[in-house]
């Protein structure tokens, strides 16, 4: 009789706390999903408890479809000339403009301090924080508050979206600063250059191109905003006529020149901006 | 092949020749937009420390403006909840016009220039003119502000999604139809995992962008934080305007560091 006395062979048994599941469900994932099933959950609430006090939603949807026919189909002057809607379509465009350049020049400054390469760390850091606080507070309110100390107008207009521009690019032109490669900025001050000279000769030229397109996107959003001011805090521009066609006059024609208007300028924006942007990738 | 390059002097001189057009032109347009907007640049910059000082003085919220809380938080809620459902609910029709019209995974090229022109249309169309055209069929309710946040919303994200779809790698596309993925199988198991991520950071940014615009809009069509701000502001009740502001400010930039956070987590 043959004993088997040999021993079992040993085989590797992977045990199961070693074994890894490979699955699809990541941890990066399992966030993803959570954060989306988060949101539906609050649409659905929101949506089931939205305030839709004594409204009729088809017979609303049908008036605004006789309404857009009236606004898209059949623009016209309405009580106000033309002459009127082209200046004040001029007053947004120019109130864009001076905003801007106003902004962009302002916040340059203001940049250099926030830049972490150029600034000491906590002079970067609290410009940074104030700018983030200027910039949650939504531009209108900033016009409103100003059009208490200066009077209602162009002049608080202009205080109240510059004040938001330069915290918005602040924020942009810092962030294109601090892209600037350490490197150059020590061999510059090696070589003994002076600080405004390492700005103006060596890092404005490099980001140029960065501060060309953020400044463009500021104009856009500038425009918006002017309209939106003429009508909440009655700037003379053309979101006033839009405001005073719209909710007092009930002239869906006269609202419907006005967007055609505002279409036409964005459209134009549109593209110098992709004409700009093409002619400076070229050069740089 | 010998290339010419100008002296250091006649670079330089054309450098500066070249910054001192640019700086005059942008100087005339100052000018001008100052003349046609009737700005006096002196007499406002002067009276910007005393707006500010008059603001620390007016605008702290004091004792008084604490039994204001209620309604206020109540609306910010209402405000919060708009935000987020309108760029939600755009975000569903976006993605489905983003995937008909992307370059990628468009069925036809008829329907992706239909797309990218309503996208534009929408997009174009400034959310006031939206409120105005919104206010007379649904009168003064949420109801107003949610559609106009929704078809901005529906503009902005049409855009961004469809470049985000047309950003990704168009050889697992053809990977998968060559192993004979037909398209639903494309584009749900293709193109929507490799996209989520950057598709949902698109969704919370959109989400900040309404949180403001919201209130712009509450103020034109009456609703919401906006318009509360609004009624306190006309009855020179500053003190709980002052409060509504730092709140706003204060929900925005939390919101802003949640997403941040969710955006590092999910990437």
């Amino acid at each position: 009789m043959i004993e088997n006395s040999q021993p079992k062979p040993e085989t590797i048994q992977p045990s199961a706390s070693h074994a890894k599941k490979i699955t699809l469900v990541t941890k990066p994932r399992k966030i993803l999903r959570s954060v989306l099933a988060g949101l539906t959950i609050v649409t659905i609430y929101s949506l089931a408890t939205l305030n839709n006090s004594n409204l009729q939603l088809s017979e609303a949807f049908k008036s605004l479809g006789a309404n857009l026919n009236a606004m898209f189909l059949h623009p016209s002057v309405g009580q106000d000339s033309w002459a009127l809607l082209l200046r004040a379509l001029a007053t947004s465009v120019s109130l864009a403009m001076l905003t801007t350049l106003l902004g962009a020049l302002i916040a340059f400054f203001i940049a250099v301090g926030a830049a972490r390469n150029l600034a000491p760390n906590w002079l970067a850091t609290s410009i940074k924080a104030v700018m983030a606080f200027v910039r949650a507070i939504p531009t209108i309110l900033w016009v409103l508050i100003y059009s208490v100390v200066m009077g209602l107008g162009a002049s608080a207009a202009v205080v109240g979206l510059t004040f938001h521009s330069v915290a918005y690019l602040v924020k942009a032109y810092s962030e294109s600063i601090e892209e600037t490669s350490q490197d150059t900025i020590e061999a510059l001050k090696a070589s003994g250059v002076g600080f405004w000279p390492i700005v103006f000769q060596a890092i404005l030229p490099s980001i140029v191109p960065a501060l060309l397109s953020w400044t463009f996107i500021r104009f856009e959003i500038n425009f918006a905003n002017a309209v939106a001011v003429g009508a909440a805090a009655g700037a003379d521009d053309i979101g006033y006529y839009l405001f005073m066609a719209g909710s007092f006059y009930f002239n869906f024609h006269e609202v419907g020149l006005i967007v055609y208007l505002l279409l036409a300028v964005a459209i134009v924006l549109e593209l110098v901006s992709m004409k700009l942007r093409g002619h400076y990738l070229k050069h740089n | 092949m010998k290339t010419s390059f100008p002296s250091p002097q006649s670079f330089f001189r054309q450098r500066r020749l070249r910054l001192s057009v640019v700086l005059i032109i942008l100087i005339g347009i100052y000018v001008l937009s100052m003349t046609i907007v009737n700005f006096q640049t002196w007499t406002s910059i002067v009276k910007i420390p005393a707006g500010i000082i008059w603001l620390f003085h007016n605008f702290i919220p004091t004792e008084r403006s604490i039994s204001y809380l209620g309604p206020i938080l109540y609306q910010l809620w209402r405000t919060l909840l708009v935000s987020i459902s309108s760029t939600i609910i755009a975000s569903l029709f976006s993605l489905v016009f983003a995937i008909l019209g992307a370059q990628t995974t468009t069925p036809h090229p008829v329907l992706r220039i239909v797309i990218r022109f309503g996208a534009s249309l929408l997009r174009n169309i400034p959310v006031v003119a939206w409120a105005m055209i919104l206010l007379f069929s649904f009168k003064q309710s949420d109801f107003t502000g949610f559609l106009a946040l929704f078809f901005m919303t529906l503009g902005y994200l049409t855009r961004a999604f469809t470049e985000t779809i047309e950003d990704l790698d168009a050889e697992k596309l053809q990977a998968l139809q060559a192993v004979g993925a037909n398209y639903f199988q494309c584009v749900f198991c293709g193109v929507l995992p490799e996209a989520a991520s950057t598709l949902t950071s698109w969704v919370l940014y959109m989400i900040e962008n309404n949180l403001r615009d919201a209130t712009l809009v509450g103020l034109l069509t009456g609703t919401g934080v906006g318009f509360l701000f609004d009624f306190y502001f006309k009855s020179f009740r500053y003190d709980a305007a002052g409060l509504i502001v730092l709140l706003i400010a204060i929900l925005v930039i939390v919101l802003e560091l949640t997403s941040t956070m969710i955006r590092r987590a999910i990437a």
